[in-house]
Parts: C-alpha cells; sequence; structure tokens
C-alpha cells in the first residue's frame, strides 16, 4: 500500500519535496544570495523532470480519488519540462528580485494542484487541484507589489476564477443530484441526458471556458496577461492552460461520453468563436504580451476541434499539441519577457529593426512565431495538422464547414504573426533597443525551446509514442 | 407537521446563485463583488446539503463536498482582500472604475 503510494505520487511527491525545502531555506538563519537560490532552484526543477520520467506506474488511489497512468505521468512530464523553462527564462527578472523563494512556493504549488487534477478521477479530487492551481496564481499576477497595473490584474483574475468555480461547482452539485456519485467512472454509466443533466453540463463546460479562456469566456485573459510580470504570464498561457485542456479531454471523453452528441455541437460553436474573435482582436494589438493573449485564445479554438474528435487519435494530437505550444509560445515569452525585464518594453513599436541590435533574439523570436502561425517546417504546423485531422475526420458536414472557418482563420493568423516579423526584419527605428547582454541560463531556455520546435515536428516517433499511450476509447 | 420538501430547498439555492451573479455584475465596489461570490459558493453549499439529505441519505459524499468549498472560499477570500489591500495603497480605491488601466 505504502508502496503504491510512494511510486504513483512520485511526481506529486517530488514537487511537494521542493516546496518544503525551498520553506526550510526562506526560514532559515542563513539568507541566501539570489543567485545561489535560483542556481539551486533550477537544478531541483531539472532533477524533478528527470524523476518523472523513469519509474511510472499504473493504478489507483484512495477509492479512486487519484489515479496514475502513462498519460497522466507524461502530462505531467510536459508541465514539468515547461516550468523548468519558464524558471530558466525568469532568471534575468527575478535576479534582483526580493521575494525569489515565495516564487517559487507559489509557481510549484500551482504545478501541485495541476498534478492533482490531471490525475483525478473524482469531482471533489478535480475540484481541489483546480482551486489549489488557480489561487497561488491569483498571488504570483500579483508579484510586482507596488505596480498598479499588476494588482489589478490580479483581481481581475481572482474574480473571475472565482465566479468559474462558482459556475462549475453549481453544475458540479446539480450532477451530484442527478446521479448521486462523484466518482468519474460511476458517472459514464449514471448520465442519462435528461434536461438538469444537460444544465449542469453547460455550467461544468462555462466553468472549463472560463479557464482554457474560451469565448465567450475570454474577457479577463488579455488584461491579466498584460498586467501580470511576464514570467507569470507565460506560465499561465502554457503551463495553466495546458493542464486544464488535458483535464477538459478526459473528462469529456471518460465522464461525458454519454453526452457526446450535445457537445460536439457545443464544441464547434465555442471553437469558432473563440477562434474568430482571438484572431480578430489580435490584428489591432500593439502591446506583445496583449498580442500573445489573443493569439493563446486563438490557438484554443484550434485544440477545440481536435477535442471534439472523441477518439484516439483526438486525445494524442491535444497532447502532442500542447507540447508543441510548450515550446512555441515559451520561445515568443522567453524573448517578450527578457526585453521586458531589462529595458522594460513591450509594444510592437519598440521591436522596430530588432534585427539589427539583437539577432539572435529575433531569430528566435521569429521561429516561434512561425510555429504558432503553423508554417510546415516547425512543429506548429503538424500539431495543427494533427488536431485538424482528430476533429474534422470524421467527413460530417459540420466538419466541412468547420475546416473552412479554421483556414480562413489561418489566414488571419498568418497576417498578424508576419506583421510583428516585418516590423523586426523590415522596419527602421530610430531609438532601436540597444544591443543586450543576454543570462547564459536564457540563451539555453531559447535554445530548448528552438530545438523543441525543430525537432518534435521532424521526428515522428514523438507523435507515435504519445499515440501509443493514449487510452483507447 | 410535513416536512420542507426538497423543490423548496432548490429554489432557495437557485435564487442564491443568481442574486449572487446579479451582485457581482452590477455592484462596482470590489468587497462587495467578493460578497457575491461567496453567495454564489454558499448556493452550492446548500444544493450539495440537501441532496444529500434527501436524495442520498446513505451517503457522505455531498456533506464533505460542501466542507471542501467552505474551506477553499476562506482561502480564496484570504488571497482576494490581500489583492484588494495591495490595489488600495496604489489607487486609494476599491472601486473597479477606478481601476481600469487595461483595456481592449
Amino acid at each position: 500500500m505504502l508502496n503504491d503510494f510512494l511510486v504513483l505520487m512520485k511526481q506529486e511527491l517530488v514537487v511537494t519535496l521542493i516546496i518544503f525545502i525551498l520553506l526550510f531555506i526562506k526560514v532559515g538563519s542563513k539568507e541566501w544570495k539570489n543567485e545561489k537560490l535560483l542556481n539551486t532552484v533550477n537544478v531541483l526543477l531539472l532533477l524533478n523532470f528527470a524523476a518523472g520520467c523513469i519509474g511510472n506506474a499504473e493504478g489507483s488511489l484512495f477509492n479512486e480519488m487519484f489515479i496514475g497512468n502513462a498519460i497522466t505521468a507524461l502530462e505531467k512530464n510536459i508541465l514539468n519540462l515547461g516550468t523548468f523553462i519558464i524558471s530558466l527564462q525568469s532568471y534575468a527578472w527575478l535576479k534582483n528580485h526580493k521575494h525569489v523563494a515565495e516564487f517559487y512556493m507559489l509557481l510549484l504549488s500551482t504545478l501541485l494542484g495541476m498534478f492533482l487534477m490531471i490525475s483525478s478521477g473524482n469531482l471533489l479530487m478535480f475540484y481541489l487541484g483546480l482551486e489549489l492551481s488557480s489561487i497561488p496564481l491569483a498571488a504570483l499576477a500579483n508579484f510586482d507589489l507596488e505596480q498598479r497595473r499588476s494588482s489589478e490584474a490580479a483581481f481581475k483574475y481572482i474574480i473571475s476564477s472565482a465566479f468559474s468555480s462558482g459556475l462549475l461547482l453549481f453544475g458540479i452539485s446539480l450532477v451530484f443530484g442527478t446521479t448521486g456519485t462523484l466518482v468519474f467512472s460511476e458517472l459514464s454509466a449514471a448520465l442519462n441526458g435528461s434536461p438538469l443533466q444537460l444544465f449542469a453540463f453547460i455550467l461544468l463546460i462555462a466553468g472549463f471556458a472560463f479557464k482554457i479562456s474560451a469565448v465567450p469566456f475570454h474577457l479577463w485573459t488579455a488584461d491579466v496577461y498584460e498586467g501580470a510580470p511576464a514570467s507569470v504570464t507565460s506560465y499561465l498561457s502554457v503551463i495553466s492552460k495546458g493542464a486544464v485542456l488535458f483535464v477538459f479531454v478526459s473528462v469529456l471523453y471518460k465522464v461525458f461520453r454519454p453526452l457526446a452528441e450535445t457537445w460536439y455541437h457545443l464544441l464547434f460553436v465555442v471553437s469558432a468563436a473563440t477562434m474568430i474573435v482571438g484572431n480578430l482582436f489580435a490584428i489591432r494589438q500593439n502591446n506583445l504580451k496583449r498580442f500573445l493573449a489573443f493569439s493563446s485564445i486563438a490557438q484554443v479554438g484550434f485544440v477545440l476541434i481536435g477535442i471534439s474528435g472523441s477518439s484516439q487519435t483526438g486525445s494524442a494530437a491535444v497532447v502532442y499539441f500542447i507540447l508543441i505550444y510548450v515550446f512555441s509560445n515559451l520561445a515568443a515569452f522567453g524573448v517578450v519577457s527578457l526585453i521586458s525585464a531589462l529595458t522594460n518594453k513591450e509594444t510592437i513599436d519598440d521591436y522596430k529593426a530588432l534585427y539589427k541590435t539583437n539577432p539572435l533574439l529575433s531569430w528566435a523570436l521569429t521561429i516561434a512565431l512561425f510555429s504558432l502561425a503553423g508554417v510546415p517546417p516547425t512543429a506548429g504546423f503538424f500539431g495543427k495538422f494533427f488536431l485538424l485531422i482528430a476533429g474534422t475526420g470524421k467527413g460530417l458536414v459540420l466538419s466541412y464547414v468547420w475546416i473552412t472557418i479554421a483556414a480562413l482563420n489561418l489566414i488571419v493568423s498568418f497576417y498578424y504573426y508576419l506583421k510583428i516579423v516585418k516590423a523586426i526584419f523590415m522596419d527602421s527605428n530610430t531609438t532601436p533597443i540597444q544591443r543586450l547582454q543576454i543570462p547564459a541560463v536564457s540563451k539555453l531556455a531559447l535554445f530548448i525551446c528552438l530545438a523543441g520546435i525543430v525537432l518534435t515536428g521532424l521526428f515522428s516517433f514523438v507523435y507515435e509514442y504519445i499515440y501509443s499511450l493514449s487510452p483507447v476509447f | 407537521m410535513s416536512p420542507v420538501p426538497v423543490t423548496h430547498i432548490l429554489f432557495v439555492s437557485t435564487a442564491l446563485f443568481f442574486i449572487g451573479m446579479y451582485g457581482l455584475f452590477t455592484r462596482r465596489n470590489m468587497i462587495t463583488m467578493l460578497m457575491s461570490v461567496e453567495l454564489i459558493l454558499n448556493s452550492v453549499n446548500i444544493n450539495f446539503v440537501a441532496f444529500n439529505k434527501y436524495l442520498y441519505p446513505g451517503k457522505l459524499d455531498g456533506i464533505f463536498f460542501s466542507l471542501f468549498i467552505i474551506t477553499i472560499a476562506a482561502a480564496e477570500a484570504a488571497v482576494a482582500i490581500a489583492i484588494i489591500i495591495n490595489l488600495y495603497r496604489s489607487h486609494h480605491s476599491i472601486d473597479v472604475e477606478d481601476a481600469g488601466e487595461l483595456k481592449y
């Protein structure tokens, strides 16, 4: 029993251990230098990622409260990798910050919450994981305490996340009322599609849509992404969103399979609206963080296409896309957060003629944007390709409409991604960003991201490996 | 005396849910908005306890769930109030209209 517990919950336990190590460092009598602390944390996070990759088992604990298998372990590893990259990227920002240990304690608490959420087999455990992952994030969004915009963003985040969990809970309470159980495996058998259950289902979807910032619940996203510190923004847009998408897939596929007809149409409407709104609003943005916020909203629209497939391909395509999304979005955010930390410049106009002074950063940002747009040699193309195959491969009439909307949106997205590339390479600027001293760790993070963008697209075994792990439906 | 039927209790909880939602959308004071969210969470608590008592008296899932909701609502309120205090220091106001730098 204890052995099962130690093996199955290994990834959670390692994260908890790191939180406690940081706590002891913080309360200890000896004051640590920031550089030393940051290096220690980065090594610990690397070890955390390595420990997650080996020796994973299948099984469930505590009356199916906690379920561990190969695909949940893989999803957690993706999140671990993303957190490690973000930690490397925030080096430049945290080096002169007063509260380094607190930052990592909050960050890892949210990571722990996401792990529990991904592994949950019970709606109670799912709710607890969701809250553990969203409450500390509000504190993180306010991490630059004296910045006005930071506190405004944090307030918007906590109120909208509290409201969305209120909707989600009301849905869960109605599910409990109609079925009498909270366990995932029992729920799918007990659902019969009565009107009350449909209402509960819509409320649950609304709660999820808030967390993944799908239209019509996307309004908080841009404000929070702009106001929060750049590292926290990248965490919000990649790790937090990715974790909720993983759970969304497993909840829809496992629990709400009897209502598949309903959610196929629901996903169509939400995904079409999300793509259109995300893309159209991204065109008119000048602040890069805000721009990336709307671009990430548009990406979620594509993920929803893949989710609608409700097959092994659908589940594998979503995990594969999130892996690529981690690399490409973190490369883009890495450049933005580095420049923001060193020069405080965040608008597209400031990036004009960036290539003349900072060629490395320019190339990194360009490759990342190409991958986000989905240009073939980069991995982003294959990510979107598999999502579209999974979602529209059935050949229904709706599939053709759906794929037309997706194609039109892809064209629009090319326009605004390439607009930034044009600004970097072709425009002239009287006050360009000066030549920046890039810290070695930030360079390392950028190279990991770029290698990920190129290699996950070139080697087909990455997708085949994910496909082989995905559960059969 | 006949017991209160479950529909009456559900009516109260649903009314509370929508009062909370109305308050959240119309009030401009941050503390009041937070209180409205708490109303929503409490309506869920009533739901859980009522379902558990009337429909599934042999189980404890609903009651446990409402206990956890109460705990987490407290944690959420603590963080939200900390953020509001910090926001008050920079804005000198807790009216949401005054915190409007991030737009469109």
